[in-house]
């Protein structure tokens, strides 16, 4: 690895230009082009459309401190992205786990392909299917009725619940993913050194697998929580009235009130808080691992 | 500390039979070589004794306890890596703590008991390094403190020094073989290299296709194998093939070759012998018979490599190229091409049932 440190700074940056130049100018007119026009518009009293007055203000931004509903519903979705992440992990690494320690072969591609199927269909069409599974008298209401002997009621559609679970299933894969890699890399020797020092299987999973595993945890936390901070089709779908965050509101200050002004404010005020957490939460994360 | 006592041990995965009935006893103390070519079952022995693997029947036994259901970590064994396996998370000295503080031990004579482990291994100072900070033979040395600090009963080692390069080599096998001497503890140590369990063991295993092939002193499987196997893997040898006489064998043409040692077989049946290439003596005229060399046969030097202290030729006989390594003495070297006649005594010679 030495070596490869040796070569790369001696060659310094020019002959890689080739190879950067195509991705940061497409970086820059899809993405720092548009951004730099909504940093404008969150300075904005209003869109410079069909001749419209308008004028440079804070107002956008003052109006996140002055009124207590957008911190509150930051909060909420800070929580929500917290939890969804969580769930991400409870749920996420051991299927990794496995698929990288334990299942070889064919069974692997086969589980393999079920974790990134999510990926590949749409997400309106997971979304809606939730919806079908989780509404009063949907699928899960029906066939745990059909199986147990006394009625209960599941109505999961329109609550808190329903939005986790949509996030979770959306999310997960990228979870999966970067803690498998990381897995993979682990060498089985190092679990059988643990085990041959007389450390139980779950003192090997303390002190040496999820160490060991903490950067894919890490990019899969970043991976996850940032999306989900600022999400807004599962909490309205799947939330309902219960589903408004902090993403929502943006999306209606964009679509339903054509205030792009103070949408743009709330995303950058996002983005701020988010970069803060993360830049906070990552070298904390990393010396524990 | 304790003794291994491993009876009629059997493992098969799928068809493959790895481990075919062996039973060794390895006594309290001593430095063991499971020797053997690779699949020839050496590592799957090692990873039943560690308790990694379980066999399908057959009983092992440390320090007279049955062992052979218990996991690993309650074996309380100390393993040594082909890799060395040292924990990349941790520094040097945490690496060789993780086997007291799992079982919680407290911290002052974990640091106490960890510093004693450095010293052993003679690594006092680098107990703050991270592994990728270390050598070869250094991370070598961390994996063996780690492994004795937790006072195992037995240590085990798997091809611990195949990844060294061969000056470090032989390094290690002396510390290894010393600090072995130091605190008294039972080694069971797989390898492929012969030399290697030639110089550092008490006894040696020789295993072929999951089967014990011969146990015994090195000198003992050198000087008297059972097999032409044991001959030929432990060592260079020379082989003959023939129907027995009584006291050696007649080779196809007529000729008989003496053996003082080996199993006593019946007139005719088939048999061979062994001689070590340093055992035969070459010379360009009859040599005087007498009783240190009554075998006697007549060649032709095809080849002869020339190694500085020795010469080793290759001789051309009745479609066989024998062996013969001659020590550098200053006397006149053959040169290829030339009649020869190689002799040699009936105690170089071991008789082989054939197999």
């Amino acid at each position: 690895m030495a070596d490869q440190h040796a070569i790369g700074s001696r060659r310094g940056l020019k002959p890689a230009l080739p190879l950067l130049l195509p991705a940061y100018l497409w970086l820059t007119v899809a993405i720092f082009l548009p951004l730099s026009a909504m940093v404008f518009f969150s300075f904005m009293t209003d869109l410079p459309l069909a001749g419209r007055e308008w004028a440079f203000t804070l107002d956008n931004y003052a109006a996140f401190f002055s009124q207590s509903l957008y911190l509150t519903l930051l909060l909420a979705s800070l929580r929500l992205g917290l939890e969804v992440t969580l769930w991400c992990v409870v749920i996420g690494y051991p299927a990794a786990y496995v698929l990288a320690k334990v299942l070889k072969g064919r069974s692997r591609e086969a589980i393999f392909l079920l974790v990134i199927l999510p990926f590949w269909s749409n997400g309106l069409v997971r979304i809606f299917s939730w919806a079908m599974v989780l509404r009063e008298g949907g699928i899960l209401d029906t066939a745990l009725n059909a199986v147990l002997p006394f009625k209960i009621n599941i109505d999961l559609m329109y609550s808190y619940p329903a939005v986790i679970i949509g996030l979770v299933h959306s999310y997960v894969p990228y979870m999966v993913l970067t803690c498998y890699l990381t897995l993979q890399a682990i060498d089985d020797s190092l679990i059988e050194a643990g085990r041959s020092l007389g450390a139980s299987r779950r003192q090997v999973l303390w002190r040496v697998i999820i160490p060991l595993s903490m950067p894919g945890l890490i990019a899969g936390a970043a991976l996850i929580f940032v999306p989900v901070v600022g999400s807004f089709m599962e909490p309205r779908i799947l939330g309902g009235r219960t589903g408004t965050f902090y993403g929502t509101v943006i999306e209606d200050q964009f679509v339903a009130v054509f205030n792009w002004p103070l949408g743009a404010a709330l995303s950058f005020i996002l983005l701020a808080v988010v970069l803060v957490i993360l830049a906070v939460a990552s070298p904390m994360l990393k010396r524990a691992a | 500390m304790a003794g291994v006592q491993v009876a009629n041990v059997s493992r098969s995965f799928g068809a493959h039979r790895a481990l075919d009935n062996v039973s060794i006893d390895f006594a309290d103390g001593g430095f063991y070589a499971l020797l053997g070519p690779s699949g020839s079952g050496k590592t799957t022995l090692l990873r039943q004794i560690a308790g990694f693997d379980f066999p399908d029947t057959g009983r092992i036994a440390i320090g007279g306890e049955s062992v052979e259901r218990v996991p690993v970590e309650k074996r309380r064994i100390g393993m040594v890596f082909q890799n060395y396996a040292l924990f990349p998370n941790m520094s040097v000295a945490d690496n060789v703590a993780f086997g007291l503080s799992v079982r919680g031990e407290p911290k002052a004579s974990i640091a106490a008991e960890v510093q004693r482990a450095l010293d052993l291994v003679q690594l006092g100072k680098l107990g703050g390094r991270r592994p990728h900070q270390l050598s070869g033979g250094q991370r070598q040395r961390v994996a063996l403190a780690r492994a004795i600090v937790t006072k195992p009963r037995v240590l085990l080692l798997d091809e611990p020094l195949g990844a060294l390069d061969k000056a470090l080599r032989v390094d290690m096998q002396i510390e290894l073989k010393r600090i072995q001497r130091e605190i008294g503890i039972t080694t069971i140590f797989v390898t492929h290299d012969q030399e290697e369990a030639l110089t550092m063991s008490d006894r040696i295993g020789i295993l072929r296709d999951g089967r014990l092939v011969q146990e015994g002193p090195p000198e003992e499987i050198y000087d008297r194998p059972q097999s032409e196997f044991a001959a030929t893997f432990l060592g260079d040898a020379n082989i003959f093939r023939g129907d027995a006489t009584g006291n050696g064998i007649r080779l196809p043409d007529g000729t008989t070759i003496a053996a003082a040692s080996g199993p006593s077989l019946a007139a005719g049946a088939r048999a061979s012998c062994a001689v070590r290439p340093e055992r035969i003596q070459i010379s360009t005229g009859a040599a005087k018979p007498d009783a240190d060399n009554a075998n006697t046969l007549k060649g032709q030097v095809s080849k002869r490599i020339f190694a500085g202290n020795n010469s080793t030729y290759f001789v051309d006989r009745d479609g066989q190229t024998l062996k013969v390594i001659v020590q550098n003495t200053g006397a006149e070297r053959l040169a290829e091409g030339q009649p020869v006649v190689l002799s040699w005594s009936p105690d170089s010679t071991v008789l082989i049932a054939a197999g």
